[in-house]
């Protein structure tokens, strides 16, 4: 299931241009919409209390035990560098999965609430501008616009791929601490 | 009706290195002055097995193979022959042979037959070699690697020069039905052929007879009207014909004669045409054989590592070096084809047996005790289970005794169950320690030693990935101890010690660890020499004041290579350090002490599993961490006369003798936590890496046995943390690596050190 996903991601990496619709779950954060590939969701959960992890970076906000896994949870907002909100009971976070070359990796993202699910022809989506030089971007695939609303689609293994980021990050806050 | 037998390779290459081993030690244990009759049947009957097991399966090098040293087996075992050091030698050689032969078929390669060759012939040499010169030999020689093969190469040239005439003429008249009972005659010969030729040297030539044969209208499809003369050219026993006549015997008219009391006057022009042109190379070469199979032996014994290069070379000597003397004819060019055969693979045949990998072995053998008593603990967790639902389902608050009773049993048999499962993947340390009987003999030998090796705690239990990691640091603490630990013979005499030296191996339990101890009553390290040794790496300062425990560690730094201090036998790659980290890598610890003049003791601690730890609960903050309990020393409430500032943010605590850094997790973690006074708070004083640091906690939990998970599963490896674990309320707690926080903490303060300076 999750290689279907990832064999669709590469098919719109290479542009193939494929009339295949690929069915997206999207969630708000900060009033926009974003997107990620359905397949590579594994559940939605509530928010709840997560054990911090020491020298993390202030994105990883803990690990939490997903029956008997340890699994980290990512606070999107922050991931964005998006202004912070409280938490509340509505907060959501969407479990993640993707493949790595250690094999499958889960992880949790903290988003404000989930929206909807779409389907979208690869055809219909752009490519985002080049803007300002911004780690941030490097997470979007692609825009797309449904029901003229524009939403934002993520790449899910760059953005949770964060071991190089990191290392830096965590030094930078080090280094800042002291 | 075809199985596809190759799904049992595995069990059978399981079984057979299990019958290797059982051979390997049973051999060990021999006493030839005494020889218990039943140790010689256990060795028998493991040979038998993996005999009876390759044949079945078709490994005919093994079958072919076993078979001669299962014939000499059986002589000792009737009594017809007594067991010599000799036979004890090469039965060994023979297990280290089969093992090798095992492991190429296991993985799938073509197994080099030479060593096996080798070793056939000589036990064809033992078999058919008159027991008188063999056991005069045998008196006169010591057990020494070099002497042995002089007397295999002395009977060795004795059996050559007789057995001219080696081999046998069967008459084989089968009853009509036979091939109605399913015995098919083509398969007997063919059997017997490989029989012949697993002998290197043999070949048969089956003439049938037609005579009986009726007209074609008469004939009965079913009915078997031939009858054969098979001539047998090659060494074998009658007994073992016979055997492959066995299940026909009673039906059919077999006689045996043999071929040198027969009249061969068909055969006879046929082998003259082929003896003539032999003859000539054989002369020639005969004497050339016996001597290079010796030297061959020789090397073969004498080292077993890095021989290719000096056995080609003893090849070549041998054979320019020629003596024509009388040689036996028939076997002219068997030998001539031997000599190419040995020269053919001496020289690739170092190279893929030490690049060789056996396969992993990925079953496990369980006893059925083991097994029988977790199918009981799941029966009662069946009845709990049914009790609480029942309970469950006509619930009221009068009930609530009865299912708290129900819950506690529950938890009961949760744990027992666990301790089961956990049971299964434990093995008795004798695994491990099975390897080194062999080992210290034959190291003992090369090195010219008395050792006795004496092994306690062989059924200690302990994880079954702990045992297949240990075993090479066991080794080289081992090797270690016999080449430097151990001093030779005279010198310990003129110590007034006794002449062999002791190497204990000895495993026990020690709360949730398991410690293994090596320990030599050799001359014990010294010190200076070390510590000479570090000035000159650099390690240490000239004037560095050092205690002993702090001298004797530097042995496993990573610049003090072996290699400086010793001779061939350490020094094989894998240092101190090596073993040390190997250890470290399971969680466990290498101490040594060592008294000088009376020697060593390096103790190996390690814990029982890998997925479990016993485990201390702290607060820090809203947190909490688990120290394993096996690193805490103490725990103590500080007070303001402990304390003491240096450098202005490290302090540092003055406990009994030792000055202890203090550090805060909430330091070394960067969480958010209010820092408390440091006075009057609760100190947990933990060991790692022989270092003791203590740490600042708010609050002092329970302890528990915790199951490690993985962090870096879903995240990524965190500095001073080992893991993961779940709480009985479903939370995660992180597991703190106290060598990781020693580290850390060091490393830390050298920073705040760099930065204040």
């Amino acid at each position: 299931m999750t290689n279907a996903a990832q064999q669709s991601q590469n098919d719109k990496a290479s542009g193939a241009g494929s009339d295949d619709e690929q069915q997206y779950l999207t969630f708000i954060m900060a009033g926009e919409e974003y997107g990620v590939d359905i397949l590579a969701v594994q559940e939605i959960r509530g928010w709840e209390a997560t054990t911090v992890v020491p020298n993390a970076p202030d994105y990883i906000k803990g690990v939490i035990n997903l029956r008997g896994t340890i699994v980290p949870i990512m606070d999107l907002r922050s991931r964005f560098s998006l202004e912070r909100v409280e938490y509340s009971p509505v907060t959501v976070v969407i479990i993640l999965k993707f493949e790595t070359e250690r094999g499958e990796r889960v992880m949790g993202i903290v988003v404000d609430a989930v929206s909807d699910v779409h389907s979208i022809s690869d055809s219909d989506t752009r490519n985002s501008p080049e803007l300002i030089e911004d780690l941030n971007t490097e997470f979007i695939r692609s825009l797309v616009s449904v029901d003229d609303n524009m939403i934002i689609l993520l790449d899910v293994q760059r953005l949770l791929t964060i071991d190089k980021q990191l290392l830096n990050i965590a030094t930078d806050v080090a280094a800042d601490n002291e | 009706m075809s199985i596809d037998l190759s799904q049992f390779h595995q069990v059978f290459f399981e079984e057979s290195f299990e019958g290797l081993d059982i051979m390997e030690s049973s051999l060990l244990a021999l006493d030839l002055a005494e020889v218990d009759a039943e140790t010689i049947n256990t060795i028998f009957r493991a040979a038998h097995s993996i005999k009876g097991g390759a044949g079945t399966f078709g490994f005919m090098q093994i079958s072919g193979f076993t078979h001669v040293l299962e014939t000499l087996l059986d002589q000792i075992r009737s009594g017809e022959r007594d067991i010599e050091q000799v036979h004890v030698d090469m039965f060994l050689e023979c297990v280290d042979c089969l093992r090798g032969l095992m492991g190429d078929l296991q993985a799938g390669t073509e197994p080099d037959m030479t060593q096996a060759d080798d070793l056939k012939a000589k036990f064809e040499a033992i078999l058919s070699g008159n027991p008188e010169a063999g056991s005069a030999e045998n008196t006169a020689e010591n057990s020494s690697a070099e002497e042995v093969s002089a007397g295999v190469q002395k009977s060795d040239s004795a059996s050559l020069s007789g057995s001219d005439e080696d081999g046998w003429k069967i008459e084989f008249i089968p009853c009509e039905d036979v091939l109605c009972t399913g015995n098919e005659p083509y398969r007997m010969f063919r059997e017997l052929q490989d029989l012949a030729e697993a002998e290197g040297n043999g070949s048969i030539e089956v003439i049938p007879h037609l005579d009986e044969l009726p007209e074609f209208s008469k004939m009965h499809p079913e009915m078997c009207y031939l009858s054969w003369t098979i001539i047998v050219r090659s060494g074998i026993e009658l007994s073992d014909i016979e055997e492959i006549f066995e299940w026909v015997v009673d039906d059919c008219e077999i006689t045996y004669k043999r071929l040198a009391d027969c009249d061969l006057s068909v055969l006879e022009n046929h082998h003259r045409q082929e003896g003539s042109s032999e003859n000539i190379e054989a002369e020639t070469v005969i004497s050339n054989v016996v001597e290079s199979e010796a030297v061959e032996s020789a090397v073969v014994e004498s080292a077993d590592d890095d021989n290719s290069v000096n056995d080609s070379d003893a090849l070549e000597s041998a054979e320019s070096n020629k003596l024509p003397e009388n040689a036996p004819e028939t076997h002219a060019a068997a030998v001539n084809e031997k000599i190419e055969k040995a020269l053919e693979k001496v020289a690739p045949k170092a190279a893929p047996s030490a690049a060789k990998k056996p396969a992993e072995n990925t079953s496990i053998r369980v006893s059925i005790d083991k097994i029988d008593g977790l199918i009981n603990m799941v029966g009662e967790l069946v009845i709990t289970q049914s009790m609480l639902g029942q309970l469950g389902q006509e619930f009221d608050v009068s009930r609530i005794q009865r299912l708290q009773e129900g819950l506690q049993q529950l938890e009961q048999n949760t744990r027992e169950l666990q301790e089961s499962v956990m049971k299964i993947r434990m093995l008795p340390i004798s695994f491990a320690f099975s390897r080194f009987p062999r080992l210290v003999r034959d190291l003992s030998k090369q090195l010219d030693k008395e050792v006795d090796l004496v092994m306690l705690g062989e059924n200690t239990e302990l994880d079954k990935t702990v045992m297949e990691k240990i075993g090479d640091p066991l080794v080289h603490l081992v090797r270690n101890s016999l080449d430097h630990g151990l001093e030779g013979v005279k010198e310990r005499t003129d110590n007034g010690k006794t002449s062999a030296g002791t190497i204990t191996l000895n495993a026990y339990h020690h709360g949730g660890n398991i410690v293994i101890e090596v320990q030599d009553d050799g001359a014990g390290l010294n010190k200076d020499r070390i510590r000479s040794k570090a000035v000159e790496k650099g390690l240490i300062a000239e004037d560095e004041h050092l205690t002993d425990g702090q001298i004797y560690d530097l042995i496993f730094q990573p610049g003090f290579s072996t290699a400086d201090v010793v001779s061939d036998v350490s020094g094989r790659g894998v240092g101190m350090d090596v073993v040390r980290r190997n250890i470290a890598e399971l969680n466990g610890s290498i101490d040594v002490s060592s008294t000088p003049g009376k020697g060593s003791i390096f103790s190996i601690r390690l814990p029982l599993t890998l997925a479990i730890l016993d485990g201390q609960l702290v607060k820090v903050g809203d947190e909490v961490y688990i120290f394993p309990l096996v690193s805490i020393v103490e725990s103590i409430q500080l007070e303001k006369s402990m304390l003491n500032n240096i450098t202005g943010s490290q302090f540092v605590m003055q406990l009994r003798d030792d000055y202890v850094p203090i550090v805060c997790l909430q330091d070394i973690f960067n969480i958010d936590a209010e820092k408390k006074d440091l006075e009057g708070a609760m100190l947990v004083v933990v060991e790692g890496d022989n270092e003791k640091i203590g740490i600042v906690v708010d609050e002092l939990l329970g302890q528990q046995q915790v199951v490690i998970k993985s962090l870096e599963q879903n995240y990524q490896k965190v500095d001073s943390i080992s893991g993961a674990t779940i709480l009985g309320d479903g939370t995660v707690a992180l597991i703190v690596d106290i060598s990781g926080l020693n580290n850390h903490s060091s490393d830390k303060n050298s920073d705040e050190q760099t930065q204040a300076a």
